[in-house]
């Protein structure tokens, strides 16, 4: 029963290798295949993301996903912090119990539901009214998409952090005779400190990986060239990626194929050091209390 | 008393005074509070926005077509189309993710936390690759289904079908079914094996007769969890190369497509010229479809681990 047990466990193991090897030898594959220079844009008057015509300039999605999920944590920090605060420090039990479940509802809309809403309300309502950018759809809307993606996770680890801070504190603080509010901001905050920051990061990883609301909302068909203008429409790293196994029977091969590993591989690489960060955090705030 | 002058004596203890008789303003505090009221309402708000528009762009669809729009098969007239094959899809992805990832899931979660003796290197790496695979996007989950279960085990999978779709998000479920199933078996109290040993039991049956039907609950709520991100993700579906346009077939080993495949495809479809409902309309239905199935599964997951909670306190 032991060894059938531990070859269930092993299974894990076998899966991330196995993710490991098939983004490693795809990328490998890719890199044959092309010039460095293919990746860094130069030559090029305006260098962008075109896989069919094996342009490959990296910093146009590096830029994409940085920009969207910027963006996006400028939502997510603070509806999601605030919300965390007002939850686990002001509400009472009984706006609690009634708002959790909420804030988990929204955890669990589907990416694809929220690209919808972002596509189809935030990009034609929200940003073409307040921004008014030259096309409907663009980095902005997508942003702000993502950021609604990313608030419950950047709300519930940071309440989890916060409620994990010793009441003592607290009194402590009282005690001495400060305030609610210094209590919240001076004392509570800063113990929560590390669990906040492994919200951040967690919350930011996530915005990164976020594929969905980046390929419906932000506007790009695959192609795109490199901008810092969140206004323009733009390509994200996870974007790229669907954009070039997309296609249903489109042949398979070559550069404009392969590099969806060696983007994967990036993606990967990015969002795995971001967890590993991320939990090193949280395990610092549950080996202090 | 040199150190203090009369002035600033006198302010204190007006400060003093006003605090103590609260007509003192607390400004920031109020701002604070305020602000953090102004955060949470924001919330509620975006989500209150997002359903409401969602079910109204799907109002039309549900209120003209009813069940024949869960019956009827994808294609190109926005008037007919239904999502039979979505919904076969999704439902055998479900399937998938039962018969696969959570008898592997809870047998790991059994392994780490019964069996491993955590000091030893390889049930360190274990732990180590489940924790980092909880964090992998989901679009990796797609590349990794398309080398290994529709290139590699084409010979069971037949390719880009229902079969590689469920294998594939069976992987990307597997580690929150051992976390959750983890977490579990670790809340299940020493006594209760104790218990069992002391009457003679063996390892094994003290698992399955006592630790496992304790965990149970908590067992489930992951499953249920894990259920409905397995039905909401679309990316992978998207690398594996899932139909959008006519699937006339539906079957395991058949060209497949998803729920939220069809919302992807569909939210930016051009519409024809005369037709009376809109793709948008169409994705939107389809949207509160899946929103029905998985905030289904979320509400079992829900008050399974509040009735759980409850008795385990009482206890």
């Amino acid at each position: 029963m032991r060894v059938l047990l531990f070859g269930a466990a092993l299974t894990t193991v076998v899966i991330s290798a196995l993710i490991l090897f098939t983004l490693v030898r795809g990328s490998v594959a890719f890199l044959r295949n092309i010039d460095l220079g293919q990746l860094l844009g130069t030559g090029d008057k305006a260098p962008g993301w075109f896989p069919r015509r094996e342009r490959f300039d990296l910093r146009t999605i590096l830029f994409g996903s940085l920009i969207m999920s910027s963006i996006a944590m400028l939502v997510a920090v603070p509806f999601g912090l605030g919300t965390a605060m007002y939850l686990s420090e002001y509400a009472s039990p009984r706006t609690r119990r009634i708002v959790k479940p909420i804030i988990e509802v929204l955890a669990s809309i589907p990416s694809v539901v929220v690209g919808y809403f972002a596509l189809r309300f935030i990009a034609p309502e929200v940003v073409a009214n307040i921004f008014n950018p030259d096309q409907v759809k663009n980095m902005m809307a997508g942003g702000l998409g993502i950021g609604i993606l990313v608030i419950p996770v950047m709300a519930s680890i940071s309440e989890d952090a916060l409620s994990s801070v010793p009441s003592s504190l607290r009194e402590a603080s009282y005690a001495v005779g400060a305030r609610k509010s210094s209590t919240v901001v001076k004392v509570v905050f800063p113990a929560a400190i590390s669990g906040v920051v492994a919200a951040f990061i967690i919350a930011t990883s996530r915005a990164i990986g976020e594929t969905m609301v980046a390929t419906m909302a932000a506007g790009s068909d695959g192609t795109g060239v490199r901008t810092l203008s969140a206004l323009d429409p733009g390509l994200s790293m996870t974007a790229a990626m669907t954009n070039a196994a997309g296609g249903t029977d489109q042949a398979k091969g070559g550069a404009s194929f392969d590099v969806l590993f060696f983007v994967g591989l990036l993606l990967f690489l990015i969002t795995l050091s971001l967890n590993l960060v991320g939990d090193r955090f949280v395990r610092r705030v549950r080996q202090k209390y | 008393m040199a150190l203090v002058s009369p002035s600033i004596r006198a302010a204190t203890q007006e400060k003093v005074r006003a605090s103590l008789t609260r007509r003192e303003r607390n400004v920031g505090g109020v701002l604070l509070q305020g602000g953090l009221v102004v955060a949470l309402l924001s919330t509620l708000l975006v989500l209150f926005t997002l359903l409401t528009q969602i079910f109204v762009s799907a109002w039309p669809v549900l209120s003209t077509r009813g069940t024949t729009f869960l019956t009827a098969t994808i294609g190109s007239d926005p008037d007919t189309i239904g999502i039979f094959p979505g919904l076969y899809g999704s439902i055998f992805i479900g399937v998938g993710v039962l018969l696969l990832a959570v008898p592997i899931g809870i047998a790991s979660a059994v392994y780490l936390e019964e069996y491993a003796r955590h000091d030893r290197w390889f049930n360190r790496i274990i732990m180590i690759s489940i924790r980092n695979l909880a964090g992998v996007p989901a679009v990796i989950y797609g590349v990794l289904g398309l080398v290994i279960f529709v290139g590699w085990l084409e010979p069971v999978t037949n390719g880009r079908t229902v079969l590689a779709a469920a294998f594939t998000l069976a992987v990307l479920v597997l580690p929150i079914i051992i976390i959750t199933s983890s977490e579990a078996i670790r809340a299940v109290p020493q006594g209760i094996r104790d218990a069992g040993y002391g009457v003679g039991a063996s390892k094994w049956e003290v698992n399955r007769d006592h630790v496992l039907p304790y965990a149970a609950p908590g067992i489930l709520t992951g499953t249920m969890l894990s259920l409905a991100r397995a039905l909401g993700e679309a990316s992978p579906l998207i690398l594996l190369g899932a139909i959008t346009g006519r699937l006339p077939e539906t079957g395991l080993r058949e060209r497949f497509t998803g729920i939220p495949m069809l919302i992807y495809s569909w939210s930016a479809k051009a519409n024809p010229k005369d037709a009376v409902l809109g793709f948008e309309n169409a994705a939107a239905a389809a949207g509160v479809v899946l929103l029905v199935l998985v905030l289904m599964f979320n509400i079992v997951a829900v008050v399974l681990r509040n009735r759980y909670e409850r008795k385990r306190v009482g206890s």
